[in-house]
C-alpha cells in the first residue's frame, strides 16, 4: 500500500551557496519555511515538484518534506532532520539558520532566484 | 616531507582550472547535477544539511606548519572559523560555497595541498602511521610508500568510476595505528627471512554496513612489485565487483562473495599477466622518482641527546598537571631524548577533532618551534607534534595551555572519536557531536579518567560508520527509530593489530539514556577488572559480554 | 548517433555489429559488441579478423569498460575500440589513456555537450604518474 500523502513542501538547497530554501507559491524559492508553498494533496505536491524540476540551474535535490501546520497555518518540520535543516548544527547555535548571519544569504537572489 | 615536482604544480593547478570550468558546465546546464556530482566528490565537494562541505586532503596525515596556516587562514576567510579533523587524517570545512570553492583550491595549491580524490568512487586519500618517521616501533617509514600510491592514483584513468570508494593505508610498525584491516587494502611493510623489504597484502576489510576485518591476500609482496598488485586488485574489483547494490559494491563483498582463495588467484593471475608484457608492466615505479621520495622523507637531523631530560623531571616534579599530561599524550621517540606529542583535539565539552583559527596557528607556531616544522593529523582526529625534544615539553604543554589544548587524555576515555552526524551530515541518521560532548562532560575529572585508563569509545551518526563505532571498545551508532534519534552499543571492538568488530549490546537506547549507561559500564569494568592495568577491553575478553550488557541495561 | 574522436564528431558508418556467440562466424573486419561481462582472453583468438570492438557505457558511473579496454589493448588487440553510450566529456582523456579510440553518443548528449565541449576534453590534465613515466620513457 502506498504511503498516505501527508502536508508538505518542497525543500532543496540552493546551488550556489548550498543552505536550504524552500519553494514558494510564486515557483520561486524562499529560505523562510513561513514563506514555503503547502501541499496538501498528492497532486499539489506533483504540481510543485513539477515546477522544481526545471530549476536545475538554481537548487539541488529539491523533494517533498512532510511538515504540519501550526494555528495560524503556517508550516513546521515534523521530522528531526528537518527540524536541524530548518535550524544549523544543534551544537553551534551561532551558525546556520538559527543565526542571524544576513551576508551569507546573497547569492540565490543575486542569481535571479527569488 | 614531500615536495611538489613540477608533474604536481602543473597538474594541482589544472585541476583548479578544470573545477571551476565543471562548476561553470553545472551552471550552464552542459552537466546534470547526476553528472556534475562525482566529479565534485572527486575534489572534495559534498553538499551537506546546510551547506557545503569541502574535504582537503591531508596526504597520510603529515603538513607542515606554513600548510597548518594556510588551513587557518581557509577557516577564517571562507569558511566559520573553524575546522573539523577527520577519521581518514583529513579536514573538513562545513560552511563554504560553491562559488569560493575555486579560489579556496588554489589557496591550497599554493601551499601544496588539494581536495583530490577525498571523496567519490574513486582510490581515496591514501592514509597511514601518524607517528610515521617518529615512532620507536618502526620498520620502515610507510610515507614514501604511501606517496607512491598517491602518484599512482591520482586521476587514475581506469580507476576513477569503480563500483564504490576505496581506502588504502600503509603502516611501517606492527604495532598497528592505521586501522590496516578495516582498509579496501591494508597495507603492513615487514621483512622476508633474508631482510628484504616487502609488504604483507591485505584485501576487503571495511567498517559500514557489513563490518569485515580484511584478509591477507599476499603474505608477502616485494617492494618492487606494489603498483601492479595494486593494479591488479583495482582492475578484478573494477571489472567484478558489485554495481547492483551500493550497500554491495564495496570489495570486501567481492572478497566475502568470492571466496579469498578466488580472489587471490584473480589477483595473482592479473598480477602475471602484467609482469609478462614486454617491457615490464607499464605501471612499474621509476626507481629514481622512488628515491626521489624516499630522499624527501629522510628523518630530520636529530640532536644528540641523552635519553633522560632533567629539566622536564625537574618541571614534572613541580607539575603534577604537566606530568599528568607527559604520561598520556606523549609517545616513545626513535630519537634518544625526543617525544611524540599527541594534541588531543578533545576539549571538554567540545565537539570532537573541531579545532579553531586560532587553535590551528598555535599548532603552527609549535610545529615550526619545536617539531622540525612537521605536524600530522591522526585517525583519532588529534594532531601529533612528531618531533619534540623532552627538554621543550614543559614549553609545549604551557602553550597548548594557552590554547585551549591540553587535555591530557590521548588513550583515555574523552579521547572519543565521533563524525560529523546529523548536525551537518546529510547521510546522517541521528546525531553524534552531543553524544560525544555529554560524554566528555561525564568523565571529564582527570583522576578518574586516568583511573579508567586506555578506552575508546567512536561515536557514528549513521550506518556507514565513519566514527569507526565498530571498532571502539564501546562503539555507538546513531539510528532513527520510529522518528526519534536511537543509539546502538556495541562492545569490545579494537582497531589495533588485534583488531576485532564489536558485539551489539542489545536494544537501542534514546541519547538521553546513553550517558547514565556508559556510566554503568564503566563501573562494572572498575569492579571486575583483576588490576588496575587491566584495559576494559582485556577484562571484557577474560569475562565476555554478560556482566557488561547487564551493567548496560541495569536502568 | 555521432561519434566522437579526437577531430570532433564523425557520422557513424561502421558495419553492423556482430554478437559475442557469433564471433566465429562471419569474414575479416567485423564488429564485435562487446558485453561487459565477457572474458577478454575469448576475443583475443579473434583480434586479426576484428576492425571494431564496441564497449556499452549504460552509466557514465560505471567504470568496467576503462578496465575492459585496457585488457583488450595489454592482450594485443590493435583494431578500434569505442566506448558507446553515456560517456561525458570529462572522461574522454580517461577513455583515450585506456584504449579506447573514440566514443558514441546519444544525440541528446551531444546536444548538452556538443562538439566543442569535446574537443576542449581532449586537454584536460594529463594524470601526474602518467607524465612522469613518459619522461622516464623518453629519458
Amino acid at each position: 500500500m502506498a504511503k498516505a500523502f501527508k502536508t508538505s513542501i518542497v525543500s532543496a538547497n540552493d546551488l550556489f551557496v548550498g543552505d536550504v530554501v524552500y519553494m514558494n507559491s510564486g515557483g520561486g524559492w524562499t529560505r523562510k519555511l513561513a514563506e514555503a508553498a503547502i501541499a496538501h494533496t498528492p497532486d499539489e505536491g506533483e504540481t510543485l515538484m513539477g515546477r522544481a524540476a526545471p530549476q536545475q540551474a538554481k537548487v539541488v535535490g529539491p523533494y517533498l518534506a512532510e511538515v504540519a501546520l501550526d494555528d495560524d497555518g503556517r508550516p513546521f518540520p515534523t521530522h528531526f532532520r528537518e527540524k536541524f535543516r530548518t535550524r544549523g548544527p544543534s551544537t553551534r547555535t551561532d551558525l546556520g539558520k538559527q543565526a542571524i548571519n544576513p551576508e551569507r544569504r546573497e547569492p540565490l537572489a543575486a542569481s535571479g532566484g527569488i | 616531507m614531500y615536495r611538489y615536482d613540477e608533474f604536481d604544480h602543473d597538474y594541482v593547478r589544472a585541476r583548479v582550472a578544470e573545477f571551476r570550468d565543471q562548476t561553470q558546465r553545472r551552471m550552464d546546464g552542459a552537466l546534470t547535477e547526476d553528472e556534475y556530482k562525482p566529479l565534485r566528490l572527486q575534489n572534495g565537494l559534498y553538499l551537506q544539511l546546510h551547506a557545503y562541505m569541502l574535504r582537503v586532503a591531508v596526504p597520510y596525515g603529515t603538513l607542515s606548519s606554513r600548510q597548518m596556516r594556510t588551513l587557518a587562514m581557509i577557516a577564517e576567510r571562507w569558511d566559520e572559523g573553524y575546522g573539523h579533523f577527520t577519521t581518514r587524517q583529513n579536514i573538513q570545512y562545513n560552511w563554504t560555497k560553491l562559488t569560493d570553492v575555486g579560489d579556496i583550491l588554489d589557496a591550497l595549491a599554493d601551499v601544496e595541498m588539494h581536495a583530490i580524490q577525498t571523496s567519490g568512487n574513486c582510490i581515496r586519500n591514501v592514509t597511514a602511521d601518524h607517528f610515521a618517521g617518529a615512532a620507536a616501533d618502526e620498520i620502515e617509514d610507510p610515507r614514501p610508500t604511501a606517496e607512491l600510491i598517491r602518484q599512482w592514483s591520482t586521476a587514475h584513468p581506469e580507476f576513477a568510476f569503480l563500483p564504490r570508494k576505496f581506502k588504502v593505508a600503509v603502516t611501517g610498525s606492527p604495532n598497528d595505528r592505521a586501522v590496516t584491516k578495516a582498509h579496501d587494502i591494508g597495507l603492513r611493510m615487514l621483512r622476508d627471512a633474508d631482510g628484504n623489504p616487502g609488504y604483507e597484502v591485505i584485501v576487503g576489510g571495511g567498517l559500514g554496513r557489513t563490518p569485515m576485518i580484511g584478509k591477507v591476500i599476499r603474505d608477502f609482496l616485494p617492494k618492487a612489485d606494489l603498483l601492479p598488485y595494486l593494479e591488479a586488485i583495482l582492475r578484478v574489483y573494477n571489472l567484478h565487483g558489485r554495481r547492483d547494490n551500493k550497500y554491495k559494491a564495496r570489495i570486501k563483498i567481492l572478497v566475502h562473495e568470492t571466496g579469498i582463495e578466488d580472489m587471490r588467484a584473480s589477483v595473482e593471475a592479473e598480477f602475471e599477466r602484467q609482469m609478462r608484457e614486454e617491457g615490464g608492466p607499464v605501471v612499474l615505479a621509476d626507481p629514481k622518482q622512488v628515491e626521489r621520495i624516499e630522499a624527501y622523507f629522510a628523518p630530520p637531523a636529530f640532536a644528540d641527546l641523552p635519553a633522560k631530560s632533567d629539566a622536564l623531571d625537574a618541571a614534572m616534579a613541580s607539575d603534577p598537571a604537566l606530568a599528568a599530561w607527559v604520561a598520556t599524550n606523549t609517545s616513545e621517540h626513535r630519537a634518544n631524548g625526543y617525544s611524540i606529542v599527541t594534541v588531543a583535539i578533545k576539549g571538554t565539552g567540545e565537539a570532537p577533532g573541531d579545532a579553531t583559527t586560532a587553535q590551528m596557528r598555535a599548532l603552527a607556531d609549535l610545529g615550526e618551534r619545536y617539531s622540525h616544522d612537521e605536524l600530522r593529523i591522526s585517525h583519532e582526529q588529534n594532531v601529533i607534534l612528531p618531533h619534540v625534544k623532552r627538554d621543550d615539553l614543559p614549553a609545549v604543554y604551557a602553550a597548548l595551555q594557552k590554547a585551549e589544548l591540553a587535555s591530557a587524555n590521548a588513550g583515555l576515555i574523552t579521547d572519543i572519536i565521533a563524525c560529523p552526524g546529523l548536525d551537518y551530515c546529510a547521510l546522517a541518521t541521528a546525531r553524534s557531536i552531543p553524544v560525544a560532548q555529554d560524554l566528555s562532560e561525564r568523565f571529564a575529572e582527570p583522576a578518574r579518567a586516568k583511573a579508567i585508563g586506555n578506552f575508546t569509545i567512536k561515536i557514528s551518526g549513521c550506518i556507514n560508520a565513519c566514527g569507526h563505532h565498530h571498532v571502539g571498545h564501546v562503539g555507538i551508532l546513531g539510528l532513527e527509530k520510529s522518528g526519534i534519534e536511537n543509539y546502538q552499543i556495541t562492545l569490545g571492538g579494537d582497531h589495533t593489530e588485534t583488531m576485532a568488530v564489536g558485539e551489539r549490546a542489545g536494544p537501542g537506547m534514546s541519547a538521553a539514556e546513553v550517558g547514565p549507561a556508559i556510566e554503568r559500564l564503566v563501573d562494572a569494568y572498575l569492579e571486575r577488572r583483576s588490576n588496575d592495568d587491566e584495559r576494559f577491553i582485556d577484562t571484557y575478553r577474560r569475562l565476555g559480554a554478560e556482566p557488561f550488557k547487564d551493567a548496560l541495561y541495569a536502568a | 548517433m555521432p561519434i566522437v574522436t579526437d577531430t570532433g564528431f564523425v557520422p557513424d558508418d561502421s558495419p553492423a555489429l556482430v554478437a559475442l556467440e557469433d564471433i566465429a562466424v562471419g569474414g575479416e573486419g567485423i564488429a564485435l559488441d562487446m558485453p561487459l561481462d565477457a572474458d577478454p582472453e575469448v576475443v583475443a583468438p579473434h583480434f586479426n579478423r576484428i576492425g571494431l570492438i564496441v564497449i556499452p557505457f549504460p552509466s557514465f558511473a560505471d567504470g568496467r569498460g576503462f578496465s575492459l579496454a585496457q585488457r583488450l589493448r595489454a592482450l594485443g588487440y590493435r583494431g578500434t575500440l569505442r566506448a558507446n553510450g553515456h560517456v561525458i566529456t570529462d572522461q574522454y582523456p580517461f577513455a583515450r589513456f585506456c584504449g579506447f579510440d573514440e566514443v558514441q553518443i546519444d544525440d541528446a548528449l551531444a546536444t548538452r555537450q556538443p562538439e566543442d565541449l569535446w574537443l576542449a576534453a581532449k586537454d584536460r590534465p594529463v594524470p601526474p604518474f602518467l607524465k612522469r613515466k613518459a619522461q622516464a620513457w623518453v629519458a
